[in-house]
């Protein structure tokens, strides 16, 4: 196990484009790292920089102590699991699994043995002599997985792993790769456009956008306290609710003509019209089966801005009544107009 | 090199400017040589795009025994030019060779001719062995060309009501127009190069009247051993044909790039 | 109408099998579709008299080993075009395509100096080397084709499993290529085998002739041998024809990508 440093990596492409922007991320040794961020935005290229699949075109990479920006893949000791799994199509399972030693040259011994134990954990035994072909898509996942598990590397490496999976089997997987992370205690960068997947998954997210870093930090940390406009639109689901800083000006921290406000859906309660801080019409009620989501368009007449509220199953709403909103005091976040950051 | 006479280079012969260039454009039978050429190729390229065009259609249907008849165009095209050319030259050979006697016998002709003492009747079997060698080729290029279209776009052209003609005219061809330009630029450019079939079938003959100009370059270097001239000939075969690449591809290259993204 | 195609285009090849197995007396003799009398002296004639094996053989060692050359390293350039990000990439790719398009009877004349020159004229080198002018930028282009479809990803697995990239190409690329290389292996015999220009040019008699020049030069002062040509064609047209239709798929797969894809 290692940890993983990257110190202002910058990449840009022999046509020109910059994919990352001076990235400056410190992994610790045994940390599940995400990087979440839209698609493009540089999280896979980040990766395979990590990997040694590329190469920075400006920074430093170390993992451990040893400074590998230069060093090939095949010297840095990492295993890394790709979104299409590229599993080797003419060999079965077993030898998929046991690739990775037999280029290290582990005895024959050693590598039935690792390739036994893997096999086992992840239920992979009654295929072995499988080509993968012939396997299920969950199937496929787990030896994609299984053949980093065998290498015991110092960092796993993981690039969409579940975005090839229905979406019951992507839900336990991932609770199978929580649990894989307890059981190593390995090093994990894990790489995901999903905000959820990230949420649940990482000890850290980092979330990108454009090959910068807009923050580091804990699932929740990132969910309270976004750093810019962004991170707080991008996490957390429904989407946050953004507003001119006027609607509610009393409570603008700042000068509230230049500020905008943001408001998660969870943070906005329905209550009779006049009772709340602004009255709204009910424009389309959708039943989620735990709650409601409702979107309203603020203004007796409905003719402001939209806004999404999350409220319990058993709120008595309808299509254009005019009710009225009431915003948490202590969940509010304001946001610089111009620049996006938080104030 | 090709300024000079090499007839003795071991001699180094005196530099002789572009004497051998004037010469050839002069010499009557490089001229006539040049038109050969051009004849073969216009001739012979046109007619295999239009069999071929058909061939690919057809094979594109799925009907049974397909791949025999895939098969079957093949052959032609993986037997020897040399031995394709001896073939044909048989078959029109004499005046009771198969031709003949198969056109005498329908009634098409009242007297067995004899092909090659004429320069019209000795292209007949040259044309025809080579439409004949590489039509397939040419239908392979197109299937391919073929297969790549997608099937929902003759669907919603029938839901649209169009009929057969004109789902050919608005679908097949505008999206075929990459492989046809990619069959006329391999065809065309390979046309111009032609040698072994016609060496191999009329030599050149009657005199020099399908004499195409790499047999002649051939012959003035090698039968001849005018390799200043010879040489001179093969950069203006080389010339011709670069010249004729890249004025497909200016005109058709953009097209090409357009449509195939 | 189709069934007519399939059937002219076979004719020819039956007829000069059928011519093959007549008696020269009958070749001219009031042709007819079936055979009467079979008879194998053209085929003895070939191999007692003409001594038909030596082309046969020369054509066997100069496509074989100009095939095997060309696969080996072709495989290595193609790997490095398809894979390898550098500059001019774009340019050497069109290079190659454009050799490949140049006019034979165009580079006669130097190669003809060049191999003199190696004392290579009449010798076995001697046509392998102007061979690899034609058949090296077939295989790379064709060999690029096929490696760009393999996806990149499964040599980046194999090389953060602990693979070199030379180990990766030798134990993940090359075999999941192995169609590739079979069909590119097939095309580049059938040009090599039915090559020739070269072969004309650059031997001097019966000892290094290949089986094209061989049956071309047959053709005697007074009179044409036609059934020992026949026979000899059918004999030259065996193995490529085999080999044709035994992979007729992969071939039409070969002949297509090399010219569509770009
Ligand atoms: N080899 C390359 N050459 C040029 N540009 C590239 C290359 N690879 C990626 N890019 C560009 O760099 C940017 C970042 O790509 P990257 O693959 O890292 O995105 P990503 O965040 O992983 O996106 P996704 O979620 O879609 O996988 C993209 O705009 C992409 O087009
Ligand atoms: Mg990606």
């Amino acid at each position: 196990m290692a940890s993983v440093q990257l110190e202002g990596v910058r990449k840009t492409y022999p046509n020109g484009h910059v994919a990352a922007q001076g990235l400056d991320l410190h992994i610790a040794d045994g940390e599940f790292m995400v990087l979440v961020g839209p698609s493009g935005c540089g999280k896979s290229t980040a990766l395979r920089m990590i990997a040694g699949l590329e190469t920075p075109t400006g920074g430093r990479i170390l993992i451990g102590d040893r400074d590998v920006t230069v060093v090939p893949p095949q010297q840095r000791d990492i295993a890394m699991v790709f979104q299409t799994y590229a599993l080797y199509p003419h060999m079965t399972v077993r030898e998929n699994l046991a690739f990775g030693l037999r280029m290290r040259g582990a005895s024959r011994a050693e590598i039935e043995q690792r390739v036994g134990e893997a096999a086992r954990a992840l239920a992979l035994e009654p295929v072995l002599d499988r080509k993968p072909a012939q396997l299920s898509g969950g199937q496929r996942q787990r030896v994609a997985l299984g053949r980093a598990i065998v290498r015991e590397p110092k960092v796993f490496l993981f690039d969409e792993p579940l975005s090839n999976l229905d979406a019951k089997l992507r839900v336990e997987t991932r609770a199978e790769l929580a649990r894989l992370h307890r059981r190593l205690g390995a090093t994990i960068v894990y790489v995901t456009h999903d905000q959820e997947e990230a949420m649940t998954l990482g000890s850290r997210v980092a979330v990108m956008r454009d090959g910068f870093l807009q923050q580091v930090a804990p699932p929740m940390e990132l969910y309270r306290y976004p750093a810019n406009k962004f991170v707080a639109e991008f996490v957390g689901s429904p989407a946050m609710n953004f507003l001119p800083g006027e609607i509610l000006a009393e409570l603008s921290p700042a000068n509230p003509g230049t500020a905008v406000l943001g408001v998660r859906p969870h943070d906005l309660t329905i209550v009779t019209a006049g009772a709340g801080d602004l009255d709204a019409l009910v424009d389309v009620v959708e039943p989620r089966g735990s709650e409601l989501l409702v979107y309203l368009r603020l203004g007796a007449e409905g003719n402001g801005p939209e806004l999404r509220v999350v409220a319990p199953p058993e709120t008595a709403v309808e299509a254009d009544r005019v009710v009225g909103v009431r915003f948490d005091r202590e969940r509010l976040h304001w946001f610089d107009e111009e620049t996006g950051r938080r104030v | 090199m090709h300024l000079h006479d090499l007839r003795m280079p071991w001699l180094g012969r005196p530099f002789v400017g572009l004497s051998n260039y004037l010469e050839a454009v002069g010499d009557p039978r490089f001229r006539g040589a040049l038109w050969h050429t051009l004849f073969f190729a216009a001739t012979s390229v046109s007619l295999e795009l239009l069999i071929g065009l058909w061939l690919a259609l057809a094979l594109n249907q799925a009907f049974r025994g397909r791949g025999l008849v895939r098969a079957a165009v093949l052959v032609p095209w993986a037997i020897p030019t040399v031995v394709s050319a001896l073939l044909w030259r048989f078959m029109f050979e004499g005046q009771t060779g198969i031709v003949n006697a198969a056109l005498v016998d329908i009634g098409l002709m009242r007297e067995p001719i004899v092909w090659f003492i004429q320069p019209g009747t000795a292209w007949v079997p040259v044309i025809l062995a080579d439409v004949w060698k590489t039509t397939p080729f040419v239908a392979l290029l197109l299937l391919a060309g073929l297969q790549n279209i997608d099937a929902s776009l003759y669907e919603a052209a029938r839901i649209d009501g169009a009929s057969a003609w004109r789902q050919f005219r608005h679908v097949t061809l505008p999206l075929l127009k990459p492989a046809i330009l990619v069959a006329l630029i391999f065809r065309t450019l390979d046309a111009f190069r032609v040698f072994d079939l016609i060496y191999a079938l009329t030599g050149g003959g009657p005199g020099t009247s399908t004499e195409p100009i790499a047999l002649y370059t051939f012959n003035a270097l090698l039968q001849n051993l005018q390799f200043g001239y010879g040489s001179a000939l093969s950069v203006i075969v080389f010339v011709v044909t670069f010249g004729l690449a890249m004025i497909y591809i200016r005109f058709l290259g953009a097209e090409l790039m357009g449509s195939r993204r | 109408m189709l069934a007519l195609l399939v059937l002219g285009s076979a004719f020819p090849l039956y007829w000069a099998i059928l011519a093959s197995f007549t008696p020269e007396a009958r070749l001219f003799g009031g042709p007819s579709l079936l055979p009467s009398e079979l008879v194998l002296d053209h085929y003895r004639a070939l191999f007692t008299q003409r001594n038909f094996w030596i082309p046969i053989r020369n054509s066997l060692i100069v496509a074989g080993t100009t095939t095997a050359f060309c696969v080996a390293v072709g495989a290595l350039c193609a790997y490095a075009l398809a894979r390898l990000q550098f500059r001019g990439k774009f340019a050497l790719l069109g290079f190659i395509l454009a050799v490949g398009m140049f006019p034979q009877i165009s580079v006669v004349s130097p190669l003809y100096m060049l191999l003199r020159s190696l004392g290579l004229i009449n010798t076995y080198p001697g046509l392998v080397l102007p061979y690899l002018t034609f058949a090296m930028p077939l295989t790379v282009w064709l060999l690029v084709g096929f490696f760009r479809q393999l996806p990149a990803e499964l040599e980046e697995a194999a090389m953060v499993d602990g693979a070199s990239r030379l180990r990766a190409f030798g134990e993940v690329i090359v075999p999941l290529a192995l169609p590739g290389l079979a069909t590119t292996a097939i095309l580049t015999f059938v040009y090599s085998w039915n090559e020739f220009l070269f072969a004309l040019s650059f031997t001097l008699g019966p000892e290094r002739q290949t089986v094209p020049v061989a049956i071309a030069l047959f053709r005697g002062m007074y009179q044409v041998p036609w059934g020992q040509i026949l026979a000899a064609a059918v004999v030259a047209t065996l193995p490529v024809t085999l080999l044709v239709l035994a992979f007729q798929r992969r071939i039409v797969q070969g002949l297509t990508a090399g010219a569509v894809k770009g």
